[in-house]
C-alpha cells in the first residue's frame, strides 16, 4: 500500500535544518503500523511531507501509493488517490460550514476520480448515519468547520470525515493528544470502525495508550528522522515501560 | 502645501466654471426652492478635490469632470441580474432614466411611489420637508458637495412612502445601454412610524453615475436596504445614502460592490432618537483597475442606540480599497453601543486596502469598538482543504466566501444573501 524509501526532508527556508535522514516503511493492505518516538524525531514531518505540505524539501528517497509516486502530486490528488490525514491540529476554518466542507470535500475527489457526485440528498444520508455513530449531532455539522469545537470534538470530527471518504491509507496524527478517556475510546471506535483487508493505518503516536484501543500490527521507533526499531506490539508496551532512552542509546550503539 | 484660502478658492472656482450656464429644471415651488439652495451650497462647497480629508485616497477628478470619459459595456455572458427570482415591485432606470414601460405599477399596500419628475411638477408633496434636507443636513462636518449637485440638477428618481408593512419588496434596477451615459438620480424615501420594508437596488447604473438616496424613518420603522452594484468594469460614479432613524427604529443598509473604474459610496447616518439601530455593511470585489471606497459616517445623537458597521473587500492585482468610517457619539448619547470591522483579503502583492477607522466619543458611559485588518488567505486553512481532496482554486473560492461571510450575514433576509452569494461563488468559479 504505502513505501516509503531512504526518504530524506529539510526545511525549505532552511536547508540546514534536516528533519528526515533516510527514512524506510513499508505498509501492506489492511495493516495497522504505529510509529513512535519522542519529541523532534520527524513524527509529524513524515506526516506533512506525504500528504504534501508546503515547507518541505524532499531531498532524497521515494514515498509511493500502491506504485504511484506520491511526492510528485499536489496535496488535492494524493487525497482524490487515497491518502488522508488526521491532523494533530485540526484548522478552524470560520464562514465555512461544516457540511459544506464535506459535500465539497467528497464529491470533489469523486469528481477526480472519474465516479459521480452525490446528490445533496444522498449525501445527508450518508452523513447523518455516520455522524451518529461518532455521537456527532446536527448541531456540529452546521457550523463553521472546527470553529468553537472542543478538542474532542475536533478529533471526533476528523474521524468522520475519514469515514466519509473512505481513504485507503490513513494517517493519524497525535490523535490521541487532547483527548478525555471516553473521548479516546469513542475516536478509536470510529477508527476500528473503518479497519478492512483495503485499508492501512499510520498512528503516529507518543504514548502507547491509544494503542490499547487501536491494536497495530507492527510498531515502529523513530529517532532522529530514521526508524531505528521494528517490532510488534509489544515494542510499543516497552517504550511505555523504559522510555526511549534505552532505545535511542542501543540503536546509536 | 497650499494655503486653504487658495485651495478654497480653486474648489469654489471649479464648481462655479461646471455650473457656468447650466440653468435648474423646471419644477414647483418646493423643489425649485430646494434645488436652488443646493445649487448655492455646491457653489459655496466648491467641487472635491484630493486635497480634502476625506477625498485623500480617492481621486474625484472623474466625478466631477465635465464630460464622461466613454466607457465599454460588461457583457454579462448570460447571468441574470441579481434578485431575479424574487417577486418584487420593479421599477427600472436605463441610463438613469425612468423607463415606465419595463417597470410594474407602482401600486403596493402599504407604499405610496411617485415618479421625481412627475413629484417635481406639483406645488406641494409630502416629499418637500425631505428633499435635500438630509443632504443639506450631511454637508457638516464632512462636505460632501457631489450630493448636493444631485439635489440641485437631478430630475430622475422615486419618492417611496412606506406607510404599512408590503408584502414585497421595491426593487430598482439600473440597466446601463449607453457608452456614454451621465446619470443622476435623486430618491426620497420616508418609512412612516411602525412601518417596514425592504428596497433592493442592482444594476449598473450608467458609466458615469451620482445617486443620492434620503431615508427618514420614523418612530419604530424599519427599513431593510439591499444593494448590488453591478459589474460593468468601465465606469465610475459616486452614491449618497443619507438616513436619519427616529427613536426605536431600525436600519440596515448592505451594498455589494463588484468591479467599477471608481466607486464611492458614502453613508451618513443619524440616530436621532433613543433606542434605533443602524447596520451598514459592505462586500467588495475588486480585480485589476478598481478603485472602491466606503466612506461611513454614523451619528449616535441620542442614548440607547446601536450601530454596526462590517466592511470586507477581496483584492487583487492593482485593485485598491478604502475604507474610511466614522462613529461620531454625541454627549447625550449614552449607553452607545458601537462597533466597527474593516477587513482586506488581499489575494497578491499588487492589491492595496487603505482604511481610516475613526471614533469621537463625547458621552462617558459607551461602548464602542472598532477593528482594521488587512491579510492574505490562511496557508493553514487552504492546505487543510486541499488535503482532504479540494482543489487549489476552489479552496480559495470557498475561503473568500467565507472571509465575506460576516458582511452577508448582515442582510436579515437569508434568502437575499444567498442570491449574493451563489452569485458570487459563480464569478470567483469562472475567473478562478
Amino acid at each position: 500500500m504505502l513505501k516509503i524509501e531512504n526518504l530524506h526532508a529539510e526545511l525549505e527556508e532552511d536547508s540546514e535544518v534536516k528533519i528526515l535522514k533516510g527514512l524506510s516503511l513499508t505498509i501492506k493492505p489492511g495493516e495497522v503500523h504505529a510509529i513512535m518516538g519522542p519529541n523532534g524525531s520527524g513524527k509529524s514531518t513524515l506526516s506533512y511531507v506525504l500528504s504534501g505540505r508546503d515547507g518541505y524539501a524532499v531531498t532524497e528517497g521515494s514515498a509511493t501509493l500502491e506504485g504511484v509516486d506520491l511526492l510528485e502530486m499536489e496535496p488535492e490528488e494524493r487525497a482524490a488517490a487515497g491518502l488522508f490525514l488526521a491532523f494533530q491540529y485540526p484548522v478552524e476554518i470560520p464562514g465555512v460550514g461544516n457540511m459544506t466542507f464535506l459535500r465539497t470535500a467528497v464529491n470533489a475527489q469523486r469528481k477526480a476520480r472519474g465516479e459521480e457526485e452525490l446528490s445533496a440528498g444522498e449525501f445527508l444520508k450518508v452523513i447523518r448515519a455516520k455522524a451518529k455513530e461518532l455521537q456527532i449531532d446536527a448541531d456540529m455539522l452546521k457550523r463553521p468547520v472546527n470553529v468553537g469545537f472542543s478538542g474532542g470534538e475536533k478529533k471526533r470530527n476528523e474521524i468522520l470525515q475519514m469515514a466519509m471518504l473512505e481513504p485507503k491509507m490513513c494517517i493519524l496524527d497525535e490523535t490521541d493528544s487532547g483527548l478525555d478517556v471516553d473521548a479516546m475510546k469513542l475516536v478509536s471506535d470510529g477508527v476500528n470502525a473503518l479497519r478492512d483487508a483495503g485499508r492501512s493505518f499510520l498512528v503516529i503516536t507518543h504514548y502507547q495508550r491509544l494503542l490499547n484501543h487501536i491494536k497495530p500490527d507492527v510498531v515502529h521507533i523513530m529517532s532522529e528522522g530514521r526508524i531505528i526499531k521494528t517490532g510488534g506490539p509489544e515494542l510499543a508496551l516497552e517504550v511505555e515501560e523504559n522510555g526511549y532512552a534505552d532505545l535511542m542509546a542501543e540503536a546509536q550503539a | 502645501m497650499m494655503p486653504r484660502a487658495k485651495l478654497k478658492a480653486q474648489k469654489v472656482e471649479a464648481a462655479n466654471a461646471l455650473l457656468e450656464g447650466r440653468a435648474l429644471p423646471q419644477g414647483g415651488a418646493w423643489i425649485t426652492r430646494a434645488r436652488s439652495a443646493a445649487e448655492k451650497r455646491v457653489r459655496e462647497l466648491g467641487l472635491p478635490t484630493k486635497r480634502d480629508e476625506y477625498w485623500r485616497y480617492t481621486d474625484p477628478r472623474r466625478l466631477t469632470a465635465a464630460d464622461v470619459e466613454p466607457g465599454a459595456l460588461h457583457d454579462t455572458q448570460g447571468e441574470p441580474p441579481a434578485f431575479d427570482a424574487f417577486d418584487r415591485v420593479k421599477l427600472v432606470f436605463v441610463d438613469g432614466v425612468f423607463d415606465a414601460d419595463a417597470s410594474d405599477p407602482m401600486a403596493l399596500e402599504g407604499v405610496e411611489i411617485c415618479q421625481l419628475s412627475q413629484a417635481a411638477m406639483t406645488d406641494l408633496h409630502w416629499a418637500r420637508d425631505l428633499y435635500g434636507s438630509l443632504e443639506a443636513r450631511g454637508q457638516s462636518p464632512v462636505e460632501r458637495p457631489l450630493a448636493s449637485l444631485n439635489t440641485a440638477y437631478a430630475t430622475q428618481g422615486v419618492l417611496i412612502r412606506i406607510t404599512g408593512k408590503p408584502e414585497k419588496p421595491i426593487s430598482l434596477i439600473y440597466h446601463r445601454e449607453s457608452e456614454t451615459s451621465d446619470a443622476m438620480v435623486h430618491h426620497v424615501i420616508r418609512v412612516e412610524s411602525g412601518a417596514e420594508a425592504t428596497i433592493l437596488e442592482n444594476g449598473p447604473f450608467a458609466t458615469r453615475f451620482n445617486q443620492v438616496m434620503e431615508v427618514d424613518i420614523a418612530d419604530g420603522g424599519t427599513l431593510h436596504h439591499i444593494r448590488a452594484q453591478g459589474r460593468d468594469h468601465e465606469r465610475v460614479g459616486c452614491a449618497h445614502f443619507f438616513a436619519r432613524l427616529g427613536a426605536g427604529s431600525h436600519l440596515k443598509s448592505f451594498t455589494l460592490t463588484a468591479n467599477g473604474a471608481l466607486i464611492r459610496n458614502d453613508s451618513v447616518i443619524w440616530l436621532d432618537g433613543a433606542a434605533g439601530s443602524a447596520h451598514v455593511a459592505g462586500a467588495t470585489v475588486g480585480d485589476g483597475a478598481f478603485h472602491h471606497d466606503d466612506t461611513v459616517f454614523i451619528t449616535h445623537g441620542a442614548p440607547r442606540c446601536e450601530s454596526r458597521q462590517v466592511f470586507k473587500k477581496v483584492l487583487r492585482r492593482s485593485a485598491v480599497g478604502v475604507f474610511q468610517g466614522k462613529i461620531l457619539v454625541n454627549q447625550v448619547a449614552q449607553l452607545t453601543d458601537g462597533y466597527q470591522i474593516s477587513q482586506s483579503l488581499l489575494l497578491d502583492e499588487d492589491a492595496q486596502f487603505l482604511a481610516k477607522p475613526e471614533l469621537e466619543i463625547y458621552a462617558d458611559d459607551v461602548k464602542c469598538s472598532h477593528g482594521s485588518t488587512s491579510g492574505e488567505i490562511d496557508s493553514n486553512q487552504l492546505f487543510y482543504l486541499r488535503a482532504r481532496g479540494v482543489p487549489e482554486d476552489t479552496a480559495k473560492t470557498l475561503l473568500v466566501l467565507a472571509f465575506l461571510a460576516e458582511a452577508l450575514d448582515e442582510i436579515a433576509e437569508p434568502a437575499y444573501a444567498e442570491d449574493l452569494r451563489a452569485r458570487l461563488e459563480a464569478w470567483f468559479e469562472r475567473r478562478g
